[in-house]
């Protein structure tokens, strides 16, 4: 098998340069790259595009480099949590493309399998759809979307082994496995890295092929959004 | 008038068994501690689960285990956990039953708007267009009015839309309403103690009324 193990995150974001386009897997604050998020904030890099499907929130995951003002354009389904950004946003410091979720979920799917654009009924009639192809099936509207790829893809799984197999736990997996499809370097960190061979085949969620890197993630805070509970 | 409590009531009355549901954020939310024991039904999460549970315990909770709104939950039994490009694949490919969620504005021909308001906030559509655009039943959960007392069931949405001719049901804290096929909000129900004359004047969108509206009524 080929090795894919790196010593940490500052030395998986070695070549990250200004104007690269990354990816992010995570929903809200489940399932980031916390550790590749901190070794990027090292970095004197700016002019990124960032592909995520929420901007973390103000003092915590993306939101953080949205600060440090590292972020020329955001690609995003949902950044409701981050006043940061809507503050950039509407005074026009930062670029913002916000796409259906689950467009943005199968236009990173579709640049990692290699598929361009493909049709969805996804925001047909709304401004989505401005400057798009709009085709009719079977009597409904859809609209063309195309690929996304990146320059970058970080991804935090749950298990990994030395040979950038992957698993994730409950709903931290998200956009994690099609990132790492999608990205020219994908970068995984995980909570635990095993030699290869002792990960069950059949568990795999992201095959090693996809990952170029990956590495012991170290601590992990897990921030919780919204802590509810029942009573009993 | 109804509470956001007794919304959530009265849409869990929408509910068959046997159906696959998606509840957005807020009222929607609420819909899941009304829905009957008897009744066999599996929450959809669009971050990628099957099966929502309850809150958890103060000694359960898991940060790796949240909704689409990011709160903590649980699984039930029989629980799938999935990616977000498969949890969408099961929305657009109309697996999901009913998609339950709120609005700003409604339109008597079924447009939603939802997730922005120009110059002033932008949070982004996040599932609510793929969900609007294939689901085989939408219901909204919403306040009638506005908060400075504006109709939100309107002719023609005035905010950026999140899909057209789409919602089918729309409960609010004054009335159950079904959007028709041809336009118009067709009244079927009032909240207690509201008249039918209220309802056509928070209404700015076409009323339909007809016979005797019945009270709703709460087990």
């Amino acid at each position: 098998m080929i090795n894919k193990t790196i010593a940490d995150a500052k030395e998986a974001v070695k070549d990250v340069s200004s104007g690269s386009v990354l990816m992010f897997g995570g929903f809200g604050l489940s399932g980031i790259p916390e550790n590749s998020i901190k070794a990027l904030l090292e970095k004197d890099i700016n002019e990124l595009t960032c592909i995520s499907n929420n901007a973390g929130v103000d003092d915590f995951g993306i939101g953080l480099m949205l600060q440090k003002k590292m972020v020329k354009k955001m690609i995003s389904s949902y950044v409701g949590e981050n006043a940061e950004f809507e503050r950039q946003l509407l005074s026009g410091e930062l670029e913002v493309e916000l796409i259906p979720q689950g467009t943005l979920a199968e236009r990173v799917r579709a640049g990692g399998a290699g598929i361009p654009a493909f049709f969805t009924p996804a925001g047909v009639g709304t401004e989505v759809a401005d400057g798009k192809e709009l085709r009719e099936f079977d009597g409904k509207l859809y609209l063309l979307e195309r690929w996304l790829k990146a320059d970058f893809a970080f991804v935090k799984a749950w298990k990994g082994d030395t040979s950038g197999n992957l698993i994730f736990k409950g709903t931290a997996r998200n956009f994690n496995p099609m990132m790492a499809a999608a990205g020219k370097i994908t970068i995984a960190e995980v909570e635990e890295l095993v030699p290869a061979g002792e990960l069950d085949p059949n568990a795999i969620h992201t095959p090693g092929i996809y990952v170029q890197r990956i590495f012991q993630g170290k601590d992990y805070e897990k921030r919780i959004e919204q802590r509810t509970v029942s009573k009993k | 008038m109804l509470n956001k409590d007794q919304i959530a009531q009265r849409i869990a009355k929408e509910v068959q068994n046997g159906q696959y549901i998606n509840l957005g954020i807020g009222i929607p939310t609420l819909v899941a501690n009304y829905i009957p024991d008897d009744l066999e039904v599996v929450l959809q999460s669009e971050n990628g689960l099957l099966g929502i549970g309850p809150f958890p315990t103060e000694d359960k909770i898991d940060p790796d285990l949240i909704n689409a709104g990011k709160q903590t939950i649980t699984m039930t039994k029989g629980s799938a956990l999935f990616n977000s490009a498969e949890s969408f694949a099961m929305i657009r490919g109309g697996h999901v039953h009913l998609t339950i969620l709120g609005a700003m504005e409604v339109s008597e021909s079924g447009d939603i708007a939802n997730w922005k308001i120009p110059g002033k906030m932008v949070k982004g559509m996040g599932g609510a267009m793929d969900l609007v655009a294939s689901a085989e039943n939408i219901i909204v959960a919403m306040q009638h009015c506005s908060r400075d007392g504006q109709s939100k069931l309107l002719k023609k949405c005035s905010l950026p839309i999140t899909g057209i001719k789409c919602v089918k049901k729309v409960v609010t804290d004054l009335a159950v309403l079904e959007v028709l096929p041809e336009g118009g909000f067709k009244l079927l129900e009032r909240a207690p103690g509201v008249t039918v004359e209220e309802i056509k004047s928070k209404t700015e969108g076409r009323l339909v009324v007809e016979g005797e509206i019945p009270e709703m009524i709460f087990d």
